[in-house]
């Protein structure tokens, strides 16, 4: 079993803050294109379109037949034939994280491959292998026990690969809306110590208040996404305590393009969201870089909830889709640049939410406590793209299968 | 498959070792011209001389042979590129042999030369292949000391292989080191300073592993001919066997490329294991030089324990094993460990060593063992030398 993790102690401010360092990321265009997979949470390997079999590590040409070959999921079973406890390194991130575990598996798909080790699973074992991100943003095989143990998730090699709320510090960056409470009341249940729940207004009241900053690890804090200074100010006071940003404002209104569009609508979606986000990660993103390795309570990710129509448009929503995209893509840039720091960029894609901006559009629709159940698993996982509901899965399907009629679908 | 064909009308001779150095300030074209200059003392030759260049390096970047000879200002009719790493002093051989029997070349000057500067051991690793950037290196970090730690912790479970039993190599070869005046390691290692020495990855502990340093190692290949006018002893080639990404179904490596091999090396040479005055093993980690002595025929693997407590393999033993010291008692010089079992046992047989002569040593079993792709090595390769010319 896992050590339980415990309460951080309060840090030492006369102590040198670990520099976050990433393992190796230099990688080929085979192993990135594992590592798009890997995003999603697939367990995926090249098989051959000719002789059917697996094969690892990535390649360009099968090596059995020189067939072509695809990513494919695969079974995720395996055993560990060998392992080592590695004592010395002369990479600068694994040097600070010695000893450190790994075996060879043999994996139920059939090759061979080099896994970290989770602690409860050793030479002989069958194991269960995940296709983690690494801190670089790079695919990584780890292998799990079976069946859970007690503490799993605490295991500290583990948590190099997550960004597990527990006992971390999480800002959510609207607690006005039904979807801010409901993330900032799961990362609680999940052990987060502390969310910081921002209200850009707190001179106006906002449904459920009274419940919410009455809720025992809730710090509300003034921040509104439009306004460079209130950001600027609470990273100030917050940048070296806080270990989670979560972006839950949203602007969804409903409205077309030539015909029943508001103009002032977009304005205000493309400042909150896209202006907002750029906002936010100029003032968060330098502190978070700085202490994303730093011991067990070390900030790990960025997350932004968006909608899955940021990636086709959307007939009826065609603003709110035009801000999803940029917000998409001012996140897919940002990923690229904390991959050179270790922090996650977490994208949560949601279908409409059920609130009062999407009256008119039928179910199914995304409540507020599925955004935060997928919030926390991606946390909990470390997984970079998560589907909070159906609709969105269902989009997601269909774009990865066929972008452009997807669009067309969407819009029509 | 077609038996191999006598190495008639060539003849191996003049080793050279440029004297290692842990950490150097000099460059990999340094080294070679410091091997080339050593070759020329010994024969006399100058840089027209030699029509044939056989080159292998790992810091020689971002230049490959070509580089080197017109650096060197050689003009050769021959070359070749061997990035083989510690497989590279057998293939040198074979390639340089073959040139100079069908007369591409006359004389060879077989070469491998390798810097360590500050930080080039981390800076090598991380551009070594694509396989380990992306599937190895990212795990950890360990280096080859992480994968060889997988395949010692696999082969030491399935053949009943110890500790104690890897001991007993290290000592012995650092026995060996201390006549060798080049050696790295100048002091005496016991058992319980192997036993006890710290450990870098599971089961691989300090005295396991080799030290990575500069240096160069050289030797020529020409004709009987061409060596008696330069007045040089020489060896003649009696078999040799390469193999590369043999046994890749193995889950985890416990055989070389030898064990497929082996018995045509031993048939073309006309003799065997037991008729072997020494052995000159790839000893990066002693687990692969267990492995090699069970894949090139003196004994099984399980009775690898055994065998082991039988022999003595200092200089003077039973069985002498890298009499120099080793890759693991001498140091090692990047690709230069794969040639230095060459030169070594080359020496041995022409009666030159650098240290402590082995008692009528006649003939030398050579083994190259390289590169490490992904999870365990790929380049193997073994020749047996015989004195010819004492000059």
């Amino acid at each position: 079993m896992s050590e339980p993790l415990t309460p951080p102690k309060r840090k030492d401010p006369l102590v040198v803050t670990r520099a976050g360092h990433v393992p190796p990321a230099l990688r080929s265009r085979a192993a990135t294109a594992m590592a798009a997979r890997a995003g999603l949470g697939r367990f995926v390997l090249q098989v051959c379109d000719d002789c059917a079999r697996a094969t690892y590590p990535q390649r360009d040409r099968c090596p059995f037949c020189w067939g072509e070959l695809r990513w494919q999921d695969q079974p995720d079973g395996a055993v560990i034939e060998a392992e080592t406890t590695i004592r010395s390194s002369i990479d600068l991130f694994f040097k600070d994280h010695l000893p450190w575990r790994v075996g060879s598996a043999r994996l139920d798909a059939g090759p061979m491959a080099t896994v970290h080790l989770h602690g409860d699973v050793g030479q002989g074992d069958r194991v269960k292998i995940e296709l983690k991100l690494d801190r670089s943003g790079n695919p990584a095989l780890f292998a799990m026990p079976e069946k859970e143990t007690p503490h799993m998730a605490d295991d500290p090699q583990l948590r190099v690969f997550t960004a597990d709320p527990k006992y971390r510090r999480v800002l959510v960056t609207d607690g006005r809306t039904a979807t801010g409470q409901a993330v900032a009341e799961a990362l609680l249940k999940a052990g987060a110590k502390t969310v910081f729940l921002g209200n850009a207004d707190p001179l106006m009241r906002y449904p459920g208040q009274d419940r919410i900053e009455a809720t025992a690890g809730i710090e509300p804090v003034r921040l509104s996404l439009t306004d460079t200074r209130s950001i600027e100010a609470l990273a100030g006071q917050l940048g070296g305590r806080v270990d989670i940003v979560v972006n839950t404002a949203q602007f969804s209104r409903q409205g077309g393009v030539g015909f029943g569009g508001n103009l002032n609508d977009l304005q205000s979606g493309l400042d909150l969201e896209v202006t907002g986000l750029m906002r936010l990660a100029q003032g968060f993103a330098p502190a978070l870089s700085g202490r994303s390795d730093d011991g067990d309570r070390s900030a790990a990710a960025f997350v932004d909830i968006a909608s899955i129509h940021g990636l086709t448009g959307r007939a009826g929503f065609a603003g709110s889709s035009a801000a999803a995209a940029a917000r998409l893509s001012l996140l897919a840039s940002l990923r690229g640049e904390m991959a050179r720091t270790g922090i996650r960029v977490i994208s949560v894609l949601t279908g409409p939410v059920d609130d009062g901006w999407h009256q008119n559009v039928p179910p199914p629709k995304t409540a507020p406590a599925q955004i935060a159940r997928a919030v926390v698993t991606a946390l909990q996982q470390g997984q970079e793209t998560i589907c909070a509901d159906e609709v969105a899965k269902d989009v997601l399907t269909r774009w990865q299968d066929d972008p452009l009629l997807t669009i067309r679908e969407e819009n029509k | 498959m077609g038996r191999q064909k006598p190495y008639d009308g060539v003849v191996v001779c003049a080793p050279v070792t440029v004297p290692y150095a842990r950490y150097s300030d000099k460059t990999a074209h340094w080294w070679t011209g410091s091997a080339l200059a050593a070759l020329s003392r010994q024969t006399g030759l100058g840089p027209e001389d030699f029509d044939g260049f056989c080159f292998a390096s790992f810091s020689a970047g971002p230049d490959t042979v070509v580089g080197m000879v017109q650096h060197l200002g050689l003009s050769p009719r021959w070359m070749d590129h061997i990035p083989t790493g510690g497989a590279s002093g057998v293939m040198a051989l074979r390639r340089a042999a073959r040139a100079v029997q069908m007369g591409d070349a006359d004389i060879v000057a077989c070469v491998a030369a390798d810097t360590n500067q500050i930080d080039s051991f981390r800076q090598t690793l991380q551009g070594f292949s694509r396989f380990s950037q992306d599937a190895t290196y990212p795990y950890g970090f360990g280096g080859p000391n992480a994968t060889f730690a997988l395949i010692a912790d696999n082969f030491m479970r399935e053949y009943g292989v110890s500790r104690d039993d890897f001991a007993k190599l290290c000592v012995a070869q650092r026995d060996n080191a201390l006549s060798n005046p080049f050696a790295l390691m100048k002091k005496p290692l016991t058992h319980d300073q192997y036993m006890q020495a710290r450990p870098i990855s599971d089961p691989i502990h300090l005295f396991d592993c080799v030290m990575p340093c500069a240096g160069a190692e050289a030797f020529i290949v020409t004709t009987p001919e061409k060596a008696r006018d330069l007045g040089l002893s020489t060896a003649r080639l009696a078999a040799t066997i390469e193999r590369h990404n043999a046994f890749p179904e193995d889950p985890v490596q416990t055989r070389g490329g030898w064990a497929r091999d082996i018995d045509d090396l031993w048939s073309a040479a006309g003799c065997g294991p037991q008729d072997m005055d020494m052995v000159q093993l790839y000893d990066d980690y002693p687990v692969i030089v267990a492995m090699q002595l069970a894949d090139l025929g003196f004994c099984e693997k399980p009775e690898l324990s055994r065998f082991i407590a039988d022999n003595d393999f200092t200089i003077s033993g039973s069985l002498p094993l890298n009499t120099n010291g080793g890759q693991l008692s001498a140091g090692q010089a990047g690709a230069a460990g794969g040639f230095q079992n060459v030169t070594e046992g080359l020496r041995q047989i022409l009666q030159t060593p650098l240290g402590d002569q082995v008692p009528d040593a006649k003939r030398a079993l050579i083994s190259g063992f390289g590169l490490v792709n992904y999870d365990r090595g790929i380049c193997t390769g073994a020749a047996v030398l015989e004195q010819e010319v004492l000059r």
